[in-house]
């Protein structure tokens, strides 16, 4: 050792909690980075895909052969290439059809030498179809005699779930106050900024590699092979740079298994990318539903039971859509302390467009119901919101009805944070005061709460991940990781904790995780797992090395393996920070020594979560994390118009691992929310999108941003990586409930079906007033009688 | 085939030729015929700013500018904000202050900050929540974007002196997040 590079001893400083930049970030912001839209590849061709433009029909003939002899066209495919390839969840898509029964369904697709070629292809095919009538909703889809969209699936019946806990008839007898209302959340879309894009290419050994957006890349190949009809194996996954994901690439899309069909036919490369246009169209949407909520509870305020009956609108196939009951029971049963639970869904098959997974998965829509009841039985019990969401929140240790067991739960807290950084109930009784007096503009202030699971969800076999961590001669790591990137950040989380644990600067760590040949199992990005689990599976291979790297310091320095650290590139005493040697060096003695080494680690992870299982009973997440939103609006009564001035955004995220990616996380989600909340609607009529661009279809923008208070509350959870939860998902389930909590503070008026548009909005406070002035008349003539709308009052 | 022309113009400081057909947008130029792929498509119709560049000078949506009417410009796109010393100071406060996420419309989103910054040393907060209206991002709110911007006002107008010649970074009470 050279005493002399090294004379201080080395304090121990941690980056958990601090600000590190995304590591992709320079060459993003520099239009340096490459883009799976931006690819392109020798010999590529373009792939176009012919879409329906219909609602339901049948194809009575198909004619290519102009589009065949058109020069420049290498291929054209039709659902008689792919007779029996069905793929989906449950098996009921097929890359290109032989039958319509939705707007986008794929009829035919070609492969052409430019996209102007294709394009002209595209329109020189000629389809002949008879229109059917079509199901537009899925109460109108479960009734007898309805048309049938799938003959596998008589009375257009999709997927369906229940889950029941006590005796609902008891508690409800035993309730002062019931909420009963009917709420529906309405039809969105994710919006990536990167439309959707494939690549695919065969090698001569029949082996496909697709390049593609998934956030999935597992069980991607599984889901995709059989619309190929090969083998999962045979599929090498590579996901490039994306532009967003949102829960958007958790599925096979037809577009994917297109792009490789051509890809075989032609033997060469093909690529498929969506024009905008395309992309409303033919990307998934959130799911839409029809959730009959109840909720009871005593006088004092406890909560008695809540039911939830619901109905969702399947769409033409199924993918993760239909699914979300899965989580819209969690929180029906789980959002505060519900000793009695009935929940009952159905997917009905329908010819509109169909949903996907989205960033909050059926708990946007559970919340928007669950947190207005909430407030509705606060002003019923004639309590604070805050005292009565008090009262009923779980304490650390409870477990709800479905198993689900909050070890570590920072719901009162974030009530409480909430409350004094925003002076919610103050503010409240304030602004109701000011409800009924003359003015056009009224403010309002709304809370809204939710439980989300924060550590996966155990709704596969395996809700684990691989990794590999290496360390090169020159002390410099590179972390393979079963973990996608998609704009989130967990290049920088990943790439931290292993600095952390190394002891090394951050820049001298590598992610390397978009190549299903490279990288190990993960099952993607979803369930706010993957700060949770990669976390953990990246500081479990850390120290490993750490162990290998202590061993290799006994054996050549003769230290004690146990007494030791890693800091600032060197390895050093753990207690006084004396540095013995640095980490480069060392790993250069156990490399070229006699009985040489490389410190090279594996680890595979599985969280402790129990699978869901089909009585919904367990423990599926490995933990579970709150927020807390107060939205403070001014409402324009004239015109209808929200605006959001102010949200104190309160969130239990068990230890900040990296702090300006999470806020960056909670920022963006309450603008995702706050979209769903006020403007983002697809109007789909007779299954057709009448609003497929940015100018009809209003995302929110810079202007519109409110001011944001963001307060992060440490739980330290026990399995957690440094104790972090899981937290994307929260900040857009917990804002669009806060604003429309909001919007009653201030007029009185209550939306069940978002968006809380201008126009819905105006419209449901001219109403108020007409209804108000019809009572004062109807008072003044009979005696008095308190007409609560929408309540119902039980005693 | 269509009709083509040729073309002469600046881009990104260098004189730079080529033959097009006169239908096809400048956003195409870029992309498809000179393979500057950091003007990305996001929409097609000007709605969204990713495929914002500044032609003499000014920002514009390359989605609705025909190729043609580049004839004698000068144009810039973000592969050209770059300077020999590296990132231009817009571009490092963006990933100084986690203003990337997906990153997709971030070119844009720079070139038009920047051009908003260079157009006004005194950028407030709202200007430049109004002056982004036109540059949508899925990922991040914003919030972090106007924090990048509000550092490159601050710095700017420390080092050159706000239009009046008085030294102190000139911003209304502002919206932050903490934390």
């Amino acid at each position: 050792m050279n005493s002399k590079t090294s004379p201080q001893p080395i304090k121990k400083t941690s980056l958990i909690g601090q600000s590190v930049k995304k590591p992709d970030a320079p060459d993003k912001a520099t239009g340096k980075t490459r883009y799976i839209n931006d690819m392109v590849l020798p010999q590529m061709l373009i792939g176009k895909v012919l879409f329906a433009g219909r609602a339901h029909a049948k194809i009575l003939s198909i004619d290519i052969s102009a589009a065949q002899k058109l020069p420049g066209v290498h291929a054209v495919m039709t659902g008689r290439d792919v007779s029996g390839l069905k793929f989906g969840f449950i098996r009921d898509n097929v890359a290109l059809k032989d039958r319509v029964r939705c707007e986008h369904d794929e009829i035919a697709a070609v492969a052409a030498e430019t996209e102007e070629i294709a394009n002209q292809a595209i329109e020189l095919i000629k389809v002949e179809y008879e229109d059917l009538p079509g199901v537009f909703t899925p109460e109108d889809g479960a009734k007898e005699g309805a048309p049938q969209i799938h003959d596998e699936f008589p009375g257009n019946r999709s997927l369906s779930y229940e889950f029941s806990h006590g005796n609902v008839a008891a508690a409800e007898a035993a309730s002062d106050f019931v909420v009963d209302n009917v709420f529906r959340p309405h039809r969105v879309t994710h919006c990536c900024m990167g439309t959707s894009c494939a690549i695919a290419d065969f090698d001569h050994n029949g082996k496909l590699t697709i390049w593609t957006q998934t956030q999935y890349p597992y069980n991607y190949k599984m889901d995709l092979a059989p619309a190929l009809g090969m083998a999962p194996g045979d599929i090498r996954v590579i996901q490039p740079p994306v532009g967003g994901a949102f829960g958007a690439k958790l599925d096979v899309y037809p577009y994917e298994p297109i792009a490789a069909l051509l890809a075989r036919k032609t033997g060469r490369p093909v690529k498929v990318m969506y024009s905008r246009e395309e992309e409303f169209k033919a990307s998934p949407t959130r799911q839409t539903a029809i959730i009959h909520m109840r909720t009871g509870c005593k006088r004092d305020g406890t909560l008695t039971f809540r039911t939830a009956d619901v109905l969702l609108d399947n769409g033409a196939y199924t993918s993760w859509g239909p699914t979300i009951p899965v989580i819209m029971m969690r929180t029906t049963s789980g959002h505060y302390r519900v000793p009695v639970v009935d929940f009952r869904a159905r997917a009905i098959y329908t010819n509109n467009p169909y949903a996907g997974s989205f960033r909050g998965y059926g708990n946007v829509q559970t919340t928007f119901a669950t947190a207005q009841q909430m407030d509705m039985l606060a002003d019923l019990v004639d309590i604070t919101p805050l005292e009565f969401h008090l009262k009923n929140a779980q304490k650390s240790g409870e477990v709800t009805p479905q198993n689900s067991f909050l070890r570590e739960c920072a719901l009162t807290e974030c009530l409480e944070t909430a409350e004094r950084a925003s002076h919610y109930s103050r503010k409240r009784r304030e602004y109701a005061a000011e409800r009924t007096r003359v003015g056009r503009y009224k403010k309002g202030i709304g809370l809204a709460s939710s439980i989300h699971n924060a550590g996966g969800a155990k709704i596969h076999k395996s809700d684990g991940i691989g990794t590999i961590l290496k360390l090169d001669d020159y002390a410099r790591a590179t972390i393979i990781t079963g973990a996608s990137e998609i704009g989130q950040g967990i290049d920088a989380v990943v790439t931290l904790i292993v600095a952390e644990e190394l002891g090394i600067p951050i820049e001298h760590v590598t992610i390397v995780n978009n190549d299903s040949d490279i990288a190990p199992w993960d099952v993607g990005v979803h369930a706010s797992r993957t700060t949770f689990i990669a976390g953990n599976g990246a500081r479990r291979a850390a120290h490993k090395a750490r162990a290998q790297i202590f061993k290799g310091a006994e054996k050549h320095l003769g230290e004690l393996a146990d007494s030791l650290d890693l800091r600032s590139g060197w390895v050093v005493r753990e207690k006084c920070g004396t540095p013995l040697i640095k980490l480069e060096r060392l790993l250069r003695q156990m490399h070229f020594q006699p009985e040489p080494e490389l410190v090279m680690v594996t680890d595979y992870y599985e969280p402790k979560s129990e699978p869901e299982g089909s009585k919904h009973v367990s423990d599926h997440s490995a933990a579970y994390a709150h927020a807390v939103h107060v939205a403070e609006i001014t409402v324009d009564t004239f015109t209808g118009e929200i605006k959001v001035d102010r949200v104190t955004a309160v969130q239990d995220v068990g230890r900040v691992i990296n702090r300006m990616g999470l806020e960056g996380q909670i920022e963006g989600g309450v603008a995702l929310g706050l979209g769903y909340a006020l403007s983002e609607d697809m109007r789909v009529e007779q299954g057709r999108l009448r609003n497929a661009g940015f100018r009809d279809y209003k995302l929110i923008t810079a202007p519109e941003m409110p001011e944001l208070d963001l307060h992060f509350i440490e739980s330290n959870c026990a399995e957690g990586p440094f104790g972090a939860k899981g937290a994307s998902e929260l900040p857009a389930i917990v804002i669009a409930p806060a604003v429309a909590n909001a919007l009653y503070n201030a007029t009185g008026v209550r939306i069940f079906d978002p968006p809380l548009s201008p126009e819905k909005v105006a419209r449901a406070i001219a109403e108020q007033r007409q209804q108000r002035s019809a009572e004062r008349l109807d008072r003044s003539r009979s005696p008095a009688r308190e007409i609560e709308n929408e309540y119902c009052a039980l005693d | 085939m269509s009709l083509e022309t040729e073309i002469h113009f600046i881009l990104n400081g260098r004189a730079v030729s080529a033959r097009i057909p006169v239908a096809m947008k400048t956003l195409a130029l870029l992309r498809d015929v000179l393979g500057l792929t950091g003007t990305k498509y996001a929409c097609g119709e000007g709605e969204c700013g990713a495929c914002t560049i500044r032609v003499d000078g000014k920002t514009l949506n390359s989605c609705l500018m025909y190729a043609v009417d580049c004839e004698g410009r000068d144009i810039v796109t973000i592969e050209g904000l770059r300077t020999p010393a590296g990132m231009n100071p817009m571009q490092q406060a963006f990933v100084d202050h986690g203003a990337v996420q997906c990153g997709f419309c971030m070119p844009g989103m720079i070139l038009q900050a920047d051009w908003l910054v260079e157009n006004n040393l005194r950028l407030t907060r709202p200007e430049a929540q109004r002056g982004l209206e036109g540059n949508l991002c899925r990922c991040t709110g914003y919030t972090k974007v106007l924090d990048a911007i509000e550092s490159v006002v601050e710095t700017q107008c420390c080092k050159q002196g706000a239009p009046g010649g008085e030294l102190q970074p000139a911003r209304e009470p502002l919206m932050r997040a903490t934390s």
